[in-house]
């Protein structure tokens, strides 16, 4: 996974029908120091979150996991909110 | 797999049911001599790391699911093992 922060909304009208009311939020991904890391991108989400929040998400196959049984065709999803965190 | 040394933790309390429980750390990928190299990533810990100690990490979703053991949970990322040493001739 990685961290990253939600910088927007992706609205789409026409899309598979596995992404009808799945929400897509456009992501920075960050580094441990709160930095962007690499190129924006978009997720779908499973949790709730909005622009602003901190996120971390996750990559390939498993992200279509928190919208099972529904095959959503996603690479990237945000499953949780991050309240804080802490770096050395 | 990856070497990485723990940098962070990561306090979540909305988050997918499947990784409730779960330990998250922020883990810096470095080389094998110690050096930080591509970004920090999050991972799962299976095997009770801590920040500042290297740690094995594998970077695939099937193999970070084994780990932490709930078929079918969200995660691309977990800490495997902690490094003692490395040995190279």
């Amino acid at each position: 996974m990685q961290i990253a922060r939600v910088i927007g909304n992706v609205v789409t009208s026409a899309k598979d029908p596995g992404l009808d009311s799945r929400t897509l939020l456009l992501i920075q991904p960050l580094t441990a120091d709160g930095a962007a890391a690499g190129k924006p991108l978009v997720a779908s989400d499973s949790v709730g979150a909005g622009v602003g929040e901190h996120v971390f998400f996750v990559r390939g196959s498993e992200a279509a996991f928190p919208f099972q049984p529904r095959v959503v065709p996603t690479d990237a999803s945000i499953v949780g909110i991050i309240d804080h965190w802490h770096a050395d | 797999m990856l070497i990485a040394r723990v940098v962070g933790t990561v306090v979540s309390t909305q988050k997918n049911p499947k990784i409730h429980g779960a330990k998250l750390l922020l883990v810096q990928p470095t080389t094998p001599s110690g050096q930080d190299t591509g970004t920090t990533l999050l991972a799962i810990d299976s095997v009770g790391a801590g920040v500042g100690e290297r740690v094995l990490v594998v970077v695939e979703g099937k193999g970070a699911v084994q780990a932490h053991g709930v078929p079918l949970t969200p995660i691309d990322a977990a800490i495997v093992g902690i490094i003692d040493h490395i040995d190279t001739p």
